[in-house]
């Protein structure tokens, strides 16, 4: 992408924790436009790329969340679906969870969380999503953890919806009608 | 008259503030890193505050049309306190961070041994992260404070043009416009400087390598000090082209010299992590 992403990727790959002060700066480097993948911009790309070069930055990940301005967070978030964190990343995910920021909440809710978030913290994340907005295109996982109990809780979020004359997300009804099924 | 406020710590101020100071002409600001007026007891309080300089406060500049820069750092008089200097381990990750300028406020306090290491460790990030300097000038014992400070500049190999010594007084600004750093006035209500006393610094010395600043905090201060400034160096016969290159152009070439200036407003989003500023209930 461009020759300081190369020495950047040499540079974390014999020291992962030269992650701390690359990857702030990767915006300002790489630009931070769209890519092919419908949400990720191209230093969210870069950044996942960075740390999939460094031999553990699994080690390094919680670190760069914790100090990260909200573009870092997002790409650590993305990073958990490739960097195998083991169960470390389940507490970043929880804290993406507990903000109102959607790009975080949207990364937050990724394969990662799919497949690490208990059954209760995931129907949990899954309906953040709904009350925020994000579009459950999103949401990684929805086919295999929809259970009866988060089939339960949408309903109920859209008989709120609709008591209060608001429209229900259209992309909500396909996980409703299951139910109906 | 558009204006560059170099040194100003927003998070002690208000939405009014911000309304105000654009009304003015303000239209980019400089939040040094400072002591709080309360003491910090973890290193914990410091990135907390770190995070909102580089997030919550950018945010709540943009809507009101004001860029939002800051600089970072260990403050000297903090530097004496051994719960707070771990701090120093963090900073390279700060020092990388987008908002960021320059290093500051470091300097001295109290000139003690620990405001040494601190201040000379600190010039030391300046260098590797190729950012400029704020060196805040000690409030006792001024003038002696300002020589050290040259001294441990000069020590350090950062360039003198990448160095601003901060608080300057009449009895200060030779020794440092010698020494080839820059020369920062902050313009107060009582104390450090008034704009009068100002205008007569610039006739003697010109507006070269001179940066005004409110430095307004939780202290009786006022955010419209640079403003003011301008209109008592119009008053006294000084160009318009002069006041810009004081208020708004000096500022720019200083702090440009970190190469992150960006000096549009972000089209910010209109919530920062759910927060918005706008209080009450929006339909």
């Amino acid at each position: 992408m461009s020759a300081w992403l190369d020495e950047a990727l040499a540079k974390v790959a014999a020291d992962a924790t030269a992650l701390r002060t690359v990857f702030p700066a990767v915006g300002r480097r790489v630009g931070r436009g769209p890519t092919d993948t419908p949400g990720r911009t191209v230093d969210d790309v870069a950044r996942v790329r960075l740390l999939e070069a460094a031999p553990g930055a699994a080690a390094e990940m919680p670190g760069l969340y914790r100090h990260g301005d909200a573009a870092e967070k997002r790409a650590v978030l993305y990073g958990l679906s490739v960097v195998d964190t083991g169960d470390a990343g389940v507490e970043l995910v929880a804290d993406a969870l507990r903000t109102n920021d959607t790009r975080l909440v949207t990364a937050a809710m990724g394969e990662y969380a799919a497949t690490h978030l208990d059954a209760a913290a995931y129907r949990h994340g899954v309906l953040k999503c709904v009350f925020m907005g994000i579009p459950l295109a999103e949401v990684a996982g929805l086919d295999r953890r929809t259970d009866e109990e988060l089939r339960r809780m949408l309903r109920s979020f859209a008989a709120e919806r609709t008591a209060a004359g608001r429209e229900v997300p259209a992309d909500l009804l396909p996980l409703l009608t299951e139910l109906d099924i | 008259m558009r204006i560059f406020d170099p040194h100003i710590h927003m998070s002690s101020r208000t939405t009014d503030d911000y309304a105000a100071m654009h009304a003015a002409g303000v239209r980019a600001l400089v939040e040094p890193a400072f002591w709080l007026g309360q003491p910090r007891t973890s290193v914990g309080s410091f990135t907390d505050y770190f995070d909102a300089l580089v997030g919550w406060e950018p945010f709540r500049a943009s809507q009101y049309g004001i860029a939002h820069h800051c600089t970072i750092a260990l403050n000297p008089k903090e530097a004496n306190d051994p719960r707070c200097t771990p701090v120093l381990d963090l900073l390279p990750r700060y020092l990388e961070k987008d908002g960021v300028v320059a290093v500051g406020e470091i300097g001295y306090d109290s000139m003690t041994a620990a405001e040494d290491k601190a201040f000379a460790a600190q010039l030391a990030l300046a260098i590797d992260h190729d950012l400029p300097a704020l060196v805040h000038t000690p409030h006792r014992d001024k003038a002696a404070g300002t020589e050290r400070s040259i001294a441990v500049v000069r020590e350090s190999g950062i360039a003198p043009e990448r160095v601003v010594l901060d608080h300057l007084n009449e009895l200060t600004v030779r020794m440092v416009k010698e020494s080839g750093c820059w020369l920062g006035f902050s313009i107060y209500p009582d104390t450090k400087m008034d704009e009068d006393r100002m205008v007569a610094i610039l006739r003697e010395y010109g507006t070269e390598r001179v940066l005004v600043n409110s430095a307004a905090d939780w202290g009786k201060s006022d955010p419209l000090k640079t403003r003011k400034t301008g209109d008592a160096m119009l008053a006294a016969g000084f160009t318009e082209d002069d006041v810009d290159r004081v208020l708004w152009r000096n500022p720019v070439e200083f702090y440009g010299q970190s190469g992150r200036l960006a000096l549009e407003p972000d089209a910010a989003p209109a919530e920062f992590a759910g927060n918005s500023i706008l209080r009450g209930a929006r339909k």
